[in-house]
């Protein structure tokens, strides 16, 4: 047995549709028998590769070798040996789960006595044996994934092709779906495992790292963050603002990048230089500096070449926002019923002004109800909500006028200039005559958008984007911004940027709510909410979250962890 | 071409079928729609003119012109408001109280004892609604020979030699529009069950990513387009036979060729219909402008441009050149044929050989068009 199953020789592949190649050149090799990760943000190429090596893609230029077959002259002999499970898992909604596996069992010629042992040990393993008549649409987003790759085994393949597997499903089905990977691995399968989820590439044999159609590092994870070994930093125990922190330290030129780790501030940094020194940095006399683990996303980071600055032009275009209430954002038994689904259930919560608020949870779990109701977008079954002090429910448009709204996926217009989008945003919020103008201008010369003023927004890199769409929600000086999963599908890099423009705009009494289902994104904020099947299961500072269940065994939890323990903590709490 | 696995087949069909009988919007235009439209067209729509108002005036009091009168009185074609003078009926015409109006001149006896003479009557209709208009032009026309004749026979009197019109409908005796329209609801049906219907399976499952589940198991590509047209068929199909037998036995149509042709004819033009709503949503892969694009290609043409509603020798040369290109305007031909005439070999033929072409056409281009691949 020869130790490449796989080999990637300078594929290139390009739509007809698009410019930029979607994949430029991309060589590597896939050892049988063990977990490889294909890692990068949305757009990396990720897809477009796992496609090509099933044979439903030819590529442009380059060769793709899968078990020594070339997967379009030989797709013959190629589907006998791979299992494939696409985005959203590729099942029919409308059949039931036994008529979906007997389907699939059906065109790959698993007939007789072997079927039915087959579907009995794979409903075992998928522990899906309860539910063989229910239809695969009314499954919940883990058992769904668990059926796709059930369906995806059925013909015993060597090879198995996994597109986001773990996307729009919750951290514990998520584990499940990873322990079953590696008794799959441990019989001998090769699995190619894709993810925009950076930290998943550490749970992989070895990865192929990908951004932008390029391959950055492929080889073992643990080669990648080897590098950045004893440049991964911590600052704790920081008195003083640990957000202002962040931002002098990424003004040094020894730091290479830097985020928030609830109370503490974690920095890479470059290569060969000396530890920043904390009394210049002003971080307290308690602070110290604490060499810890590296991350893989940190290594990605520092791969890409180091992270953004620290400041925000945008913030500092702003003006200070004054007031006196204390409380900002409340919620008083609120809930919100779709039928007889409770989609939100007796929610409480309170945020004061200046912080960033995060609720956290997995896709489905009422975050997002939840918060179009504090923004007056839905309006509650029952229970109040209020922004300023002022009741929703009785003054909408009021409380509207006093908050920025920044929707999934930066709502700009396609349709639109760049220009139609800063004066149709403006606009809305009831900016008028020369106080517009102003704005506009002062918007346009932040952000260096004069080039841009009469292409449309799809035209614009990434980052560009969500600037604009951040200026767009926060061109009326609002006191409260609400920002619904403001970074999925974005990059680690402009995802930093994004953060760093938020907390510029915290520091200027800005209070900020933000959902999200990032676990580690959590970090950013003061005080998250765990939402779980539309209950808040716990609340506090993320670092309170993960103290209450750290054990002696796990001293140091991460965010997902503290999420699936305190679930677990809920649920049998409501089972007694 | 690799063999075809009839497991791999039937499976495909298998699961085709359940999809049909539990998604909402399949069933609803597979069931509900067709026979909403069979009830819509042989009840709703009626081109026949049953009783149209209007204004009749004497102006001749002789025994003669009210006989005539109490004629037009007794037709039931007719509710006839009698007026005194032109100018009054003139102006109930003009506010739509009636559709038009009869006059019996001051002469109508003498004339009538003139032997050569035309018809001393004023017949005045409402040309902004040209088919009423027609229907009460010809009801007074045939009132009139009637009465004609009725007077001469009751005078012992051969009827007058002159011109007698004489209307007599062949294949359709009653003339009643319910018998043409329901051949041509029928193609309506088979039109939006085989293209509307089908130009959403191949997008559905591009849309859902299912697609992408099945070109990577082996199934080959004529396995995937016959489980796509062979469920699609047996329902078609199906409800040819249950449209004509409803025509048949519950509205009295009256159907006098034979159930093979209609099924030979029938099978042709799903082969079109559905070829090309396959075919649509193969190339759009994606449903809402799948189904558009069906309801333009396939749904309009076959209500506009088939015959079944306009007739076709009556629209601009181009148009009626462009009818020659609609499968529909072949199947409404057959279908009427086989109501009303029966086996009339030549029309069949003709009409059967161009369906031919046209389902070839669209299922060999839907088969071209149709990947192993994702681009």
């Amino acid at each position: 047995m020869s130790d490449s199953l796989v080999i990637l020789d300078s594929v290139r592949k390009t739509f007809s549709h698009s410019v930029k190649p979607a994949l430029e050149g991309v060589s590597a090799v896939l050892k049988p028998g063990q977990i490889t990760g294909l890692v990068g943000p949305d757009g990396a190429g990720k897809t477009t590769l796992i496609r090509l090596m099933a044979g439903l893609l030819a590529p442009t230029s380059g060769s793709i070798s899968v078990d020594h077959c070339d997967p379009i002259r030989d797709a013959d002999q190629l589907r006998a040996f791979i299992g494939y499970m696409p985005q959203k898992f590729g099942l029919y909604e409308d059949l039931s789960v036994i008529e979906n596996l007997e389907l699939h069992a059906d065109l790959r010629a698993l007939m007789g006595e072997e079927r039915v042992t087959t579907f009995n040990r794979l409903l075992a393993f998928t522990d899906l044996t309860r539910f063989t008549s229910r239809l695969a649409g009314k499954l919940s987003g883990g058992m769904k994934q668990k059926l796709g790759l059930a369906c995806a085994l059925l013909g015993r393949p060597r090879l198995l092709l996994l597109d986001e597997p773990s996307v729009g499903v919750d951290p514990i089905s998520r584990r499940e779906l990873w322990k079953m990977v590696h008794e799959l691995i441990a019989k001998g399968m090769t699995v190619v495992w894709s993810t925009a989820y950076l930290d998943e590439a550490e749970l992989c044999a070895e990865v192929i790292l990908m951004n932008d159609g390029q391959l950055i590092f492929s080889g073992k994870p643990a080669d990648l963050t080897q590098r950045i070994h004893d440049r991964s930093l911590q600052i704790r125990q920081i008195t003083g603002n640990r957000r202002q922190l962040l931002a002098r330290a990424l003004r040094r030129p020894e730091v290479s990048d830097g985020v928030i780790q609830g109370h503490a501030v974690r920095l890479v940094l470059r290569e060969g230089v000396d530890r920043p020194n904390l009394n210049e940095l002003d971080a307290g006399d308690e602070a110290e500096l604490v060499p810890v683990a590296p991350r893989f996303e940190d290594a990605f980071i520092e791969a890409l070449g180091g992270g953004p600055g620290g400041d925000s032009v945008l913030a500092q275009s702003l003006s200070p926002v004054l007031g006196d209430e204390d409380i900002v954002v409340e919620a008083v038994a609120l809930t919100k019923r779709f039928g007889d689904f409770t989609a939100t259930d007796q929610v409480n919560f309170e945020v004061k002004r200046g912080e960033i608020f995060g609720l956290l949870g997995p896709n489905g779990a009422g975050k997002s109800t939840t918060f179009r109701m504090m923004c007056g977008l839905l309006t509650p079954t029952s229970g109040t909500a209020r922004v300023m002090g002022i009741d929703l429910k009785t003054s909408g448009s009021e409380a509207r006028q006093r908050l920025g709204y920044m929707a999934q996926k930066f709502s700009l217009y396609s349709n639109l200039t760049i220009e139609q989008n800063l004066k149709f945003f403006s606009g809305v919020y009831g900016l008028r005559g020369a106080w517009q103008k102003t704005v506009m201008a002062e918007m346009i010369e932040v952000f260096r958008l004069q080039p841009y003023l009469g292409t449309t927004p799809d035209t614009l890199p990434l980052g560009f984007k969500q600037r604009l769409a951040l200026a767009c929600a926060v061109m009326h000086q609002p006191a409260i911004l609400f920002l619904d999963e403001p970074t999925s599908g974005v990059d680690p890099v402009t995802r930093r940027e994004f953060w760093t423009h938020i907390n510029g705009i915290v520091e200027k009494g800005v209070t900020v709510m933000v959902t999200t289902h990032f676990m580690d994104e959590a970090e950013y904020c003061d005080r998250i909410a765990l939402v779980f099947r539309g209950k808040i299961i716990a609340a506090g500072s993320p670092d309170q979250l993960k103290e209450q269940i750290a054990s002696p065994q796990n001293p140091d939890p991460s965010m997902e962890d503290a999420f699936i323990s305190l679930v677990q903590q809920h649920a049998s709490d409501v089972s007694i | 071409m690799k063999s075809i696995s009839f497991r791999r087949l039937s499976a495909l069909c298998r699961k085709e079928t359940w999809q049909i009988l539990r998604d909402p919007s399949s069933n609803l235009i597979a069931f509900v729609l067709p026979v909403v439209m069979m009830f819509i067209f042989g009840y709703g729509i009626n081109l026949d003119s049953t009783a149209v108002h209007i204004g009749l005036v004497l102006e001749d009091t002789s025994p003669e012109a009210r006989h005539f009168a109490d004629n037009l009185y007794g037709s039931p074609y007719f509710i006839v408001h009698a007026a005194e003078t032109q100018a009054e009926v003139g102006r109930a015409l003009t506010e739509g109280r009636v559709r038009g109006f009869v006059v019996v001149p001051v002469d109508f006896a003498e004339k009538l004892k003139q032997p050569t003479g035309t018809a001393p009557l004023l017949v005045v209709t409402d040309g902004s609604e040209p088919n009423t208009a027609n229907f009460v032009q010809n009801y007074v026309i045939a009132a009139w020979t009637g009465w004609m004749q009725q007077r001469a026979s009751e005078r012992g009197e051969l009827p007058p030699p002159g011109i007698s019109i004489e209307p007599r409908f062949w294949f359709n005796p009653s003339a009643e529009s319910r018998n043409f329209l329901i051949p041509g609801s029928i193609t309506i049906i088979m039109t939006v069950i085989g293209a509307l219907l089908t130009s959403l399976v191949v997008a559905r499952e591009w849309e859902r990513g299912t697609m992408e589940a099945l070109l990577s198991s082996p199934v080959t590509r004529t396995e995937l387009l016959l489980s796509k047209l062979l469920p699609y068929y047996v329902l078609g199909i199906v409800s040819l036979f249950l449209c004509v037998g409803v025509a048949a036995l519950m509205m009295h149509v009256p159907f006098r060729g034979s159930l093979l042709i209609l099924w030979g004819i029938g099978s042709l033009f799903l082969a079109s219909s559905l070829g090309l709503g396959l075919l649509l949503s193969t190339v759009l892969r994606n449903q809402f402008v799948a189904a558009q694009a069906a309801l333009n290609a396939a749904f309009l043409p076959a209500m506009m441009l088939s015959g079944f509603l306009f007739e076709i020798r009556s629209m601009p040369a181009v148009i009626q050149g462009a009818t020659y290109l609609i499968p529909a305007r072949y199947f409404v031909t057959a279908l009427q044929t086989l109501f009303q005439a029966g086996n009339v070999a030549p029309i069949l033929l003709h009409s059967g050989m161009f369906l031919v072409f046209a389902g070839s056409f669209f299922i060999g281009l839907t088969a071209l068009k149709t990947r192993r691949r994702l681009e």
